[in-house]
């Protein structure tokens, strides 16, 4: 075993490369964390991950704090709680923290800490608190939710470089803002999400998810993103047949967890009525139902009967570069080994 | 892509020519823009100074269709200031003489007339260039729509091979593909002239190989039709049956009116999709398919990424997987077919038929995707092509190439060059954006224009005005942005009114068949 360290009475090893808090995780060790998050790296402004290093008089910010050899840790004595205890109680205080009908109730972090922490009534009183921000079209700010941990505008800076977050005013004034403190809907903001997606809290929410699931009644199910080429790596969150909001899938190739407004929203056009349901046939004047039967003896009686008289190649098909591999597989082996001829193609030039 | 995206985050430079891709491919501009902030350079070359030229270090507003001319200049700067990669081009590459030879026909002087590119400009860029290696090439449909569309493509090749760059890290030819599964459909062979992983049908041993595979006497020999020679066999009845799977090409073809002059003449059309469209109007038979969520299934990503899509609901009403009908029309036509579903379409033919996804199974794809070539199960597969220089060819091929003007260029009747694309808040004809709330965002198309042609027409930001070709006539909004430059206008083909396809040239690459979408000539007036 290389250099070691304690934590809370166990020896773990370290090579130099992590902090605290991301050993601690790794080791199953539960430190709170509310600014910081592993794409952002640390931000060391909450407070909460605080812990107490033996020989240091100060408490540490464990997402900031290096382990040296031989170092003793500990993550949870009274010193350690209270002062999280007093950081969470300020920042509940700070806010509207109402979880009732929260959407992010069961995944926030703030109420994963304040329940770790065994706090059941917030020990201040709860001031006025701005409006909600409904003016972005798929996404809706609650100011009164924001614990000020700075992702949101580190994320739409520093990782999606849409450059439309940042802190305005000053002192207890301060708030995210979107450019020159316009309504999200009349920013430059293009609605990609990200800032939705890091956010610890409920002060960020996907609008077309309100009040369709809790966060614990949903399974995840990973696919791929059906817009550009990118191939973005999605998360369904998925109730019965519904689709109730879409995130990136951390750590996965090629996106590393980030989307665009399509990927992210764009979703729901599998719902729409508009779907075609039922095979139809043309007739005079405009088109009838059919069965599957019907409808697929006539396109291969029609096929058959051109290869009689025509030949194969008076047959032509164009595939999708939508749908799946196995769709395109089949469709040209359909023409090629079943028809005889070459022509099929796709948009694959444009 | 030769390259990967994750590749993207570590590069020292960028050189984006005709890709706008913080709107087509939002989540490819995070990692370039992180990598500016970084401290890579970046290299912009487009007609209109898109979002992306924000963050380039050098910005170049080339005229549209003069890549060539731009691209011979900036290797004419690389040979004669004795910049470019002797040893790699010595050790690699063949037919060096043609592209000297042809590159000396375009003095900086000359491609900076027909570009429009400052000659210090092209001096730098090639300067640049040739200083930070190796550097990465992207490009998307800026390049290939146009008539010279694979001059186009072999251009940019060119460059990066005179350069050192191709078989490197961080570098390489990158065309960003603008469908979700664009690259997996040419890799399923639907092209008209090879097999499932790019295997030629004129070539006897593969013949015999699919004809073993899917218990057929025969295979055809000879490549078939692309699209718009289908499209023309409509009409003259040399094509009598035509199969639309999930194309509204009513909308995205050029010159619509020509389209569905031809759509309407055909004596059978049969059509799977998803939605009713202005294509499945004219079909004889419509077959409804299930969508995206509703089957099981793989797309390959522009890095050659064989990613998983799965299943959480019924398709609705009577709709079907694709893969179900075609097995029901081979059926129908007396061939049974063993595969049930996507995972046996998989597992059991592509992979055992197409070498380069040998490797690629189900059960390894569960998570991350694979990229190909991946020709057994223990290979990772393969982040960067032609490794070390080491082309699968052989040695990369130079050849000199000329420039040609689009084949429609401005005049007095028609004064404006239209260039077209995509907007961020809309895919394609907008068949599932416009059922995803995406309208809310952006509800009709515009015509974008430079302000001093606004100025000069007397054009407000907004109003409607008409825009025509030879081909066509729409009224559509004006949105007036410094974006344009002067004497061009900029539309999307998302909405049925205002379509820039009503304006558009059917016109095509000589090779690729590949429409010039980027360029034709219109003129612009008041709406009254």
């Amino acid at each position: 075993m290389g250099k070691t360290f304690i934590i809370d009475d166990r020896e773990i090893a370290f090579d130099g490369s992590k902090t605290v808090l991301q050993i601690a995780r790794e080791n199953d060790i539960y430190i709170p964390s509310l600014c910081y998050h592993p794409k952002l790296g640390p931000a060391s402004k909450c407070r909460v991950c605080v812990v107490e290093v033996e020989g240091i008089r100060a408490l540490q910010t464990a997402c900031t704090l290096m382990p040296k050899e031989g170092m003793k840790v500990n993550t949870s004595s009274e010193r350690v709680i209270d002062a999280r205890r007093m950081v969470v109680n300020l920042l509940l205080a700070n806010g509207n923290h109402n979880c009732l009908s929260c959407e992010v109730n069961g995944a926030c972090e703030l109420q994963e800490a304040a329940y770790r922490l065994g706090i059941e009534i917030p020990a201040f009183v709860v001031e006025e608190r701005e409006e909600r921000d409904e003016s972005g079209v798929f996404i809706m700010r609650d100011p009164g939710k924001c614990i000020q941990c700075g992702r949101c505008i580190e994320g739409c800076n520093r990782l999606v470089v849409n450059e439309v977050l940042d802190f305005g005013y000053r002192g207890g004034h301060t708030k995210v803002i979107c450019d020159g403190d316009l309504p999200m809907g009349q920013s430059s903001c293009v609605q990609c999400g990200e800032c939705v997606q890091l956010c610890p809290v409920g002060a960020l929410i996907e609008k077309k998810g309100m009040g369709k699931a809790r966060t614990w009644e949903t399974k995840k199910v990973r696919t791929t993103c059906p817009y550009c080429g990118v191939g973005c790596q999605l998360e369904l969150h998925v109730k019965g047949d519904q689709i109730i909001r879409v995130t990136g899938v951390e750590d996965a190739q090629p996106n590393q967890g980030h989307l665009c407004v399509k990927g992210r929203f764009g979703y729901d056009f599998i719902y729409s009525k508009d779907r075609l349901t039922t095979p139809l046939i043309r007739e005079k004047d405009g088109f009838r139902e059919a069965g599957w039967d019907e409808a697929l003896d006539l396109v291969a009686g029609k096929f058959k009967q051109i290869i009689k008289e025509s030949g194969p190649d008076a047959i032509a098909g164009v595939s999708c570069a939508r749908s799946i591999n196995e769709d395109s597989y089949n469709m040209q082996k359909l023409f090629r080994g079943v028809i005889g001829t070459n022509n099929i193609d796709h948009c694959a030039r444009t | 892509m030769t390259n990967s995206f994750k590749e993207f985050e570590n590069a020292k430079l960028f050189f984006c020519i005709g890709t706008n891709m913080t709107e087509a491919h939002p989540v490819a501009s995070y990692f370039v823009k992180r990598a500016v902030k970084k401290g890579a350079t970046l290299i912009v070359a487009d007609p209109r100074r898109q979002p992306l030229a924000d963050h380039a270090k050098i910005f170049a507003q080339i005229k549209v269709g003069s890549d060539i001319a731009f691209l011979n200049g900036i290797m004419n700067v690389l040979i004669a200031e004795d910049l470019y990669d002797k040893k790699y081009v010595e050790e690699n590459c063949e037919d060096f003489d043609s592209l000297k030879a042809m590159v000396k026909e375009y003095p900086v002087e000359k491609a900076s007339k027909l570009s429009g590119v400052p000659v210090e400009t092209i001096v730098e860029i090639a300067r640049t260039m040739a200083s930070i290696k190796p550097g990465m090439l992207c490009y998307t449909l800026g390049i290939t729509e146009h008539t010279c569309g694979k001059n186009n493509v072999m251009s940019t090749s060119n460059l990066q091979m005179l350069l050192g760059n191709i078989g490197k890290q961080c570098g390489g030819v990158n065309p960003l593909r603008g469908q979700n599964n664009v690259q997996g459909a040419c890799d399923m062979a639907a092209l008209p002239a090879v097999f499932p992983g790019y295997q030629s049908v004129a070539d006897p041993a593969v013949r015999e190989k699919f004809m073993k595979a899917w218990k057929v006497a025969s295979l055809p020999d000879k490549p078939g039709l692309m699209i718009p020679d289908m499209m023309a066999g409509l009409p003259t009845k040399k094509v009598r049956a035509f199969y639309i799977f999930g194309e509204n090409l009513a909308n995205s073809e050029p010159n619509i009116t020509h389209v569905e002059h031809e759509l309407s003449s055909a004596e059978f059309i049969v059509c799977n999709d998803i939605f009713p469209t202005e294509t499945t109007r004219f079909a004889h038979v419509v077959l409804p398919a299930a969508a995206w969520c509703e089957d099981e299934g793989t797309f390959t990503s522009s890095e050659r990424r064989v990613n998983r899509v799965r299943k959480i609901k019924e398709a609705p009403g009577m709709a079907k997987p694709n893969w179900w009908i075609f097995k029901e029309i081979a059926k129908r036509m007396g061939q049974e077919w063993q595969s049930e579903g996507a995972g046996e379409i998989w597992d059991n033919e592509i992979s055992m038929l197409a070498p380069a996804y040998g490797g690629i199974k189900y059960s390894r794809i569960e998570q991350d995707g694979l990229q190909w070539p991946c020709p057994n199960v223990e290979h990772p597969g393969t982040e960067f092509l032609h490794r070390d220089g080491k082309f699968s060819r052989g040695k990369g091929l130079f050849k000199g190439i000329e420039w040609t003007p689009p084949a429609e260029v401005q005049d007095k009747e028609y004064p404006f060059v239209l260039s077209t694309g995509r907007r961020l808040f809309h895919y394609h004809t907008r068949t599932q954006t416009s059922r995803a709330g995406l309208d809310m965002i952006l509800p009709e198309e515009t015509a974008d224009i430079s302000p001093a042609d606004a100025e000069k027409l007397n054009i407000a930001n907004g109003e409607y005005i008409r825009v025509s070709s030879r081909r066509g006539s729409v009224k559509v909004r004006a949105r007036v942005t410094e974006q344009i430059p002067g004497g061009m206008v900029w539309m999307a083909f998302h909405f049925r009114d205002g379509n820039a396809n009503w304006l558009t040239n059917n016109v095509f690459d000589p090779e690729t068949k590949t429409a010039e979408y980027k360029a034709c000539a219109v003129k612009l007036e008041k709406e009254r």
